[in-house]
């Protein structure tokens, strides 16, 4: 592998996906230099700073009473469902807009890690808190990530922390916490779910305010035996012994391992380090990790944001009618943002591949390539018509064509929106 | 379950794992379906599965409309006595289920009352892990269809669904059904379809994932050039339901991918294909307020489809061999809520129709007042069902799939 694709590979994987003038500046760098870059802790980002998270006003539903009407209600349902999207498609745009791509990145892996869907939890200030949760805590080491998340109004309404008290037990939280987030399935028994339930209970969510709150007369003070430990458990301590366990840093790694390197290759041995960002260097470094080249499926979030980002398109910059089809197309491809399909959260590999999402990509291309920026176009404009595919190929940071997408390519040269709607659906782009 | 379709709940990464996944779904195109013509024992029967995503009300369904506790229970929504669709003295079918009312009263639906597990869970993932799986225990990574796929030999052709993913009920241990999906009817625009062509060649060294990706493409070739078929050959007076006739209620009489899927599965029986089962679905049930309104039209697609399939299956020697069953993972609260919805609920309502099947009633009706935390009791195992269905349909011992389960819906077939 050349420098320069050697490191193309980490930006494609460390983000959403590079743009060619990233990849020139992180060749001039090197590979040293581009992985302490990626992994630096987060500088001033015009981009972040230019899309800031919406105000929202209070959640609508706040407002209701036992005594509200129908209409009432729906009008609330119906505020909720404004804010989410306004809230979906600020994310979004906010991916596109971030100089600093692996913060981004490393965010939308911890989402889809602690999976929780607006589906249920159907406030986006709660889904928004999460997110800064998840921002605030993800770069660190586990145990204060799990004693926030634990804590959180999002989480907590997901996996009815509320109803569990310390009368009538509901383990949903605990069970997932462990099996999810933390241990992976087998490192725990059925007494520790039921002990650890214990342990989170007193935990509700306040309507009104959307925060958090214990409430000592739920919760079970009482003496707890969780995996070997015993002791009057509440949620932050629980947290803590969920954290500290080996099989959680070595769980967690294999999930970053599974999202930054894929299905196809185990994760290596001792991958895990003490903090996030120490477990990615140890992924980004590993001899395993370059021979992971072209074979990880992009997850329909980064295939669409990477590609947005290297044709120049900002959605909020769109028409309406646009941004609506780029949220049409993610959820063609089952993967909208703040709406993972399951606790367990998105599938990843093959699953993406079927005939169904290549409909759906071939017509989000399409929207695409209509959106593209006069610039890109003319960068590819600028090539002569045999290297037309050559010109794509750097503006799609792909390493290069195979003889076969060669030949669906070149056919199309003369039709530069076409030749970008066919790099971005090629077997090339969709697999990095 | 506003936005949470169907597919969301097929991309459970807890049930199915990844491995499974690439063996199976969108690996085959439909012609390989058909190139298994002949190659099946012309007395077996055909599954054909219809699963109801999002919590079927089943007490809106089939309505015991006989029992005051009905009504009290749900004032603003049950429906009142004269539009209940009567079945007998205590019960009806919901207004929207003609063509199954006329089934029943041919001898030729079959309705499997208080359906349901131990320790209900009223999340939908892992209740309908659970009626995927088989296991209310612990929901495992294989599905009760997939077990017996595993048994059957593994072809995936055996076991099929039109689905855009492959649903966990078709995840075996060693192998997995085909998942070959229904989309859009119309072939992808944008791109002219010699490049599309050519995106389908294989390439020498690339990826496993890579050589997928590209056979995306020639699979995608394949199912448009079916669904193509089946358009044109579809009866004339159906062939084009938005036209002119389509009604003020947006989903009326419009064809609904429930429809576009029994159409492949008729087209494939038809045929004569080696699958003995086939899976479909239709989404969109979790009625949590404003229900009447919403469950009907469902009910209503759900009505045409099946019973437009169930017609059309009995005019063929091979469509006579074919036995639907239709269930959902769990039904809702007996108790309406504040918004005119129900909640999740419990035991529930599996409907049976086709070859062989006894019409009328199967299994107690669960009280209504005699209740476990507001939901119903439910008086039937659904593995009762499942290896009924094994037996009966599948011609196979349900004990290696069930964990030696013994019981079994008596005089179904």
């Amino acid at each position: 592998m050349s420098d320069r694709e050697a490191v193309a590979h980490l930006l494609r994987r460390a983000t959403f996906g590079p743009t060619a003038d990233e990849v020139d500046a992180a060749e001039r760098a090197g590979p040293a230099a581009t992985l302490d870059r990626v992994l630096a802790a987060s500088r001033a980002d015009r981009g972040a700073a230019a899309t800031p998270i919406p105000a929202l006003p209070p959640d609508p539903y706040a407002e209701l009473t036992k005594d509200s009407t129908r209409e009432q209600r729906q009008q609330a349902n119906a505020e909720r469902r404004k804010q989410l999207q306004q809230v979906t498609e600020w994310w979004l745009d906010r991916m596109v807009a971030a100089e600093d791509g692996p913060t981004e990145k490393l965010l939308f892996f911890w989402h889809g890690h602690w999976a929780t869907s607006a589906q249920k939890v159907k406030s986006a200030r709660l889904m928004v808190g999460q997110l800064e949760t998840l921002r605030r805590h993800g770069r660190g080491p586990l145990g204060p990530l799990v004693a926030a998340m634990v804590r959180d109004p999002a989480l907590i309404v997901w996996l009815d922390g509320q109803k569990n008290t310390r009368k009538a037990p509901n383990e949903n939280l605990a069970r997932e916490l462990m099996e999810l987030f933390t241990l992976g399935i087998g490192a725990y028994s059925e007494a520790d779910v039921k002990a650890g339930a214990r342990a989170l209970t007193g935990w509700v969510v306040d309507r009104r305010t959307g925060a958090a709150r214990f409430e000592a007369r739920r919760h079970d003070p009482g003496e707890k035996s969780i995996l070997g430990h015993s002791g009057r458990f509440d949620a932050e301590a629980y947290a803590g012994l969920l954290a500290a366990q080996p099989a959680a840093a070595t769980f967690v790694a294999g999930r970053l391992w599974f999202r930054y390197a894929g299905t196809d290759t185990p994760a290596p041995d001792g991958l895990a380090g003490a903090d996030t960002i120490a477990t990615l260097r140890a992924i980004f470094s590993a001899p395993a990790f370059a021979q992971t080249r072209g074979t990880l499926v992009k997850q329909p979030v980064e295939w669409l944001v990477g590609a947005l980002r290297q044709l120049g398109i900002r959605p909020s910059a769109l028409p309406e009618q646009q941004r609506r089809q780029l949220l049409t197309g993610l959820n063609a491809l089952d993967q909208v943002p703040l709406r993972p399909p399951s606790v367990g959260g998105w599938p990843a590999g093959a699953a993406w591949l079927t005939t169904s999402s290549l409909q759906a990509r071939l017509r989000t291309a399409g929207v695409l390539a209509a959106a593209t920026a006069p610039a890109v176009l003319a960068r590819l404009a600028a090539a002569p018509t045999a290297g037309r595919p050559d010109a794509l190929a750097r503006v799609l940071v792909v390493d290069g064509w195979g003889p076969r997408t060669r030949a669906a390519l070149a056919p199309l040269a003369d039709e530069p929106r076409k030749l970008l709607a066919a790099g971005l659906v090629s077997p090339e782009y969709t697999v990095s | 379950m506003d936005t949470l379709t169907r597919r969301r709940f097929l991309l459970t990464s807890g049930v199915i794992g990844a491995g499974a996944l690439a063996a199976g779904a969108g690996a085959y195109s439909l012609r390989d379906l058909l190139d298994t013509t002949g190659d099946r024992d012309p007395q077996s029967r055909t599954l054909v599965l219809v699963t109801l995503y999002g919590g079927n009300d089943g007490l809106n369904t089939v309505i015991p409309d006989g029992d005051p506790a009905y009504r009290a229970a749900r004032p603003e929504l049950a429906y009142p006595d004269g539009e209940v669709r009567r079945l007998d003295d205590g019960f009806g079918l919901n207004p929207a289920l003609a063509g199954l009312h006329q089934r029943w009263s041919g001898g030729g639906l079959a309705i499997v009352r208080g359906v349901g597990y131990p320790k209900p869970d009223r999340s939908h993932f892992r209740s309908m892990d659970i009626w995927h799986t088989a296991q209310p225990d612990r929901p495992g990574n294989t599905g009760w269809l997939g077990r017996w796929l595993d048994r059957a030999g593994g072809d995936p052709r055996l076991a099929v669904s039109f689905e855009p993913a492959l649903p966990p009920l078709l995840a075996g241990a060693q192998s997995a059904g085909a998942a070959m999906p229904v989309t859009d009817r119309k072939a992808a625009k944008g791109l002219p379809a010699e490049t599309l062509g050519a995106f389908a060649a294989a390439e020498a060294g690339e990826s496993a994932a890579r050589r997928r990706a590209a056979a995306c493409f020639a699979d995608l070739r394949s199912v448009d050039e079916m669904i193509r078929q089946v358009r044109d050959s579809a009866d004339p007076d159906t062939a084009d339901p938005d036209g002119e006739q389509a009604p003020a209620t947006a989903t009326g009489g419009a064809r609904t991918p429930l429809d576009a899927q029994l159409d492949l599965v008729a087209q494939c029986v038809e045929a004569g294909v080696s699958t003995r089962v086939f899976s479909v679905s239709l989404g969109g049930f979790d009625t949590h307020a404003d229900e009447l309104q919403l469950q009907a039209v469902l009910l209503g697609q759900l009505d045409r489809a099946l019973t437009g399939f169930a017609d059309r299956m009995s005019r063929t020697e091979a469509g006579r061999k074919v036995v639907v069953a239709v269930y959902s993972e769990f039904g809702r609260r007996v108790r309406a809520n504040a918004s005119d919805g129900t909640d999740h609920g419990t035991a529930s309502d599996v409907l049976l129709l086709g070859a062989g099947v006894r019409g009328g009633w199967h299994g107690a009706p669960p009280s209504l007042t005699d209740l476990d935390d507001g939901d119903l009791k439910y008086t039937t195992d659904f593995r009762d069902v499942y290896a009924t269905l094994l037996e009966r349909v599948l011609d196979t011992d349900p004990g290696p799939i069930l964990a030696d389960w013994r019981g079994r819906v008596d005089k179904l077939f």
